[in-house]
């Protein structure tokens, strides 16, 4: 049994005296690929910032490698929801991946090997060409990859994504899911989505997150545990499952 | 305008405009990217309180004024860090409370009366040369400053959370930032007055930030953009005998409207051919 790289116990979590998040436990295991699916105010991207450190947790345990969250931060590539950015901004493509070298040496100064590390991930990501135009230049694809980029930077050993693809079109998912199952034969990821078609081949766990969290391995994720009342409002298609199972949540219009 | 230049004040005003510009545009654009301009302004005015204190105690005006918005600065920054949403009826608070107190201060203060005018627009060409020097000061402090943080700055600004997640020290810097801002601000309106300021902080950085793909490059093509507005306000003002702040605000915002008009102009006369299909 391998030991797990995020553990979550018993975790509840309140804003404003409002329960967003309640009793939950998971854990996720070294190169999975966990989809962290579920209605929107449902309740991800805070469970995203907990185990970031971001935000404390009211009561319960996350465990990172057996650390606390914020202590095991720099082993964590973030990449955030795309259109929390601001627009206008000022800054190159390399500007932006270089953030990921921040503080890597424990100095605030970025050196010419973090500028060789930058144009490295960059280019496997195939971006190199584009590293000093403005960011706010680039199409939804091409500046999801540079976040990307940005969170590789770090050098991490999970991968963290909120909704990569919400501002693609098929093709750019398809592309962009290429990309991650690359990155996942040597890290973890979990990723925030609401389209699980293009996941199905690619995840290799689910977890539904709905004020609590079911979490899914998927080997045993049947058809019986979906109608044994996960509320689950969106499509389940499980690895190496040929057909889609849908389901919908009384609520979802 | 060549022979003006033999007079110590011309002199003066030139180099606190040339400071002034320097200042305001590296300030000026982490304000503007950080979309701070109220909060600018807020500490400009607040500043009046500051003077209030400082004639009506007899503490040293630079004190006086340095320490009251500095203060104003780190309590509104302070605010801004914990309730973003309500931060700017805050600053507006602060902004009407630190005039009014600056007025009934100099109300109380038994004599010589400080003329609100020249606290708004300044008076660029009555600069003191010990004024030059606290802006030459204040100048390498910044740029240093802005120089050696340059990338926390860039983070913070762009990103904040990715920032911390760096384990960059986020609201301290951002207090020192405020702070720096502040500081700017109270050197910046003794010279030119707290109107300009305001404009010189923003109207630069504003067209600056069309042209510039990195903050450095916004900050230098801020600093020279404020200087084009000097120098041309200083000289309609030595030409025409006009009062010397409002000709470069009115320069400044020449500018601003001819870059918008560009904005508007340029892209039906050239259109831009779509290359960023992916």
């Amino acid at each position: 049994m391998q030991t797990p790289v995020i553990s979550v116990e018993d975790m509840n979590f309140s804003y404003n005296g409002r329960p967003v998040l309640t009793n939950v436990s998971f854990t996720v295991r070294e190169k999975e690929f966990l989809a962290l699916i579920g209605p929107n105010g449902g309740g991800k991207t805070t469970l995203l910032k907990l185990l970031l450190g971001l935000i404390k947790p009211d009561s319960g345990k996350i465990r990172i490698y057996d650390m606390p969250p914020d202590k095991a931060a720099h082993r964590i590539g973030y990449v955030p929801q795309n259109i929390a950015f601001n627009k206008a901004f000022p800054i190159s493509v390399l500007d932006v991946v270089l953030m990921g070298r921040l503080r890597f040496h424990g100095r605030s100064r970025i050196q010419r090997p973090d500028k060789e590390a930058a144009r490295e991930v960059l280019s496997e990501l195939e971006m190199l060409d584009y590293q000093n135009r403005r960011i706010d230049d680039l199409s939804g694809g091409q500046r999801e990859r540079v976040f990307i980029a940005r969170a590789l930077a770090t050098d991490p050993d999970i991968l963290f994504l909120d909704e990569p693809t919400a501002s693609l079109d098929n093709t750019g998912r398809t592309e962009l899911y290429a990309i991650l199952k690359e990155i996942n034969k040597d890290k973890t990821i979990v990723v925030v989505t609401h389209d699980m078609m293009v996941l199905s081949s690619y995840i290799s766990s689910v977890a539904c997150v709905n004020k609590s969290v079911h979490y899914h391995g998927a080997a045993e994720l049947t058809e019986e545990m979906i109608e044994g009342g996960y509320h689950c409002p969106v499509e389940l298609i499980a690895h190496g499952v040929p057909h889609r199972i849908l389901k919908t949540h009384e609520d979802e219009p | 305008m060549i022979e003006a230049l033999q007079f110590e004040f011309m002199q003066n005003a030139l180099f606190a405009g040339f400071f002034a510009s320097l200042i305001c545009g590296v300030v000026g654009s982490f304000v503007v990217v950080n979309r701070l301009v109220f909060l600018g302004g807020g500490i400009a005015h607040a500043a009046y309180g500051g003077i209030g204190i400082a004639f009506y105690f007899g503490v040293p005006y630079i004190l006086g004024t340095l320490g009251f918005s500095l203060v104003a600065a780190l309590v509104m920054t302070a605010v801004v860090l914990k309730a973003k949403n309500r931060a700017d009826t805050f600053i507006g608070v602060l902004w009407a409370v630190g005039m009014a107190t600056g007025i009934i201060l100099l109300d109380m203060t038994p004599g010589y009366q400080v003329n609100l005018m020249s606290f708004l627009f300044g008076s660029i060409l009555a600069v003191p040369s010990s004024d030059i020097w606290w802006m030459l000061a204040l100048s390498a402090v910044t740029i240093f400053s802005a120089g050696y943080f340059y990338r926390d700055m860039l983070a913070i600004s762009y990103d904040d959370e990715f920032a911390r997640l760096r384990g960059v020290p986020v609201n301290l810097l951002y207090f020192f930032f405020i702070g720096l801002v502040a500081v700017s601000i109270v050197i910046i309106i003794r010279v030119v007055g707290l109107i300009l300021v305001i404009a010189l902080l923003t109207i630069p950085p504003f067209i600056a930030e069309k042209y510039s793909n990195s903050l450095l490059m916004m900050m230098a093509l801020s600093t020279v953009f404020a200087m084009i507005f000097n120098l041309s306000g200083l000289w309609l003002a030595y030409t025409f005998n006009l009062t010397s702040g409002a000709a470069i605000i009115l320069v400044a915002t020449g500018g601003f409207f001819l870059s918008l008009a560009g904005d508007f102009l340029i892209p039906r006369l050239m259109p831009k051919k779509k290359e960023n299909a992916l």
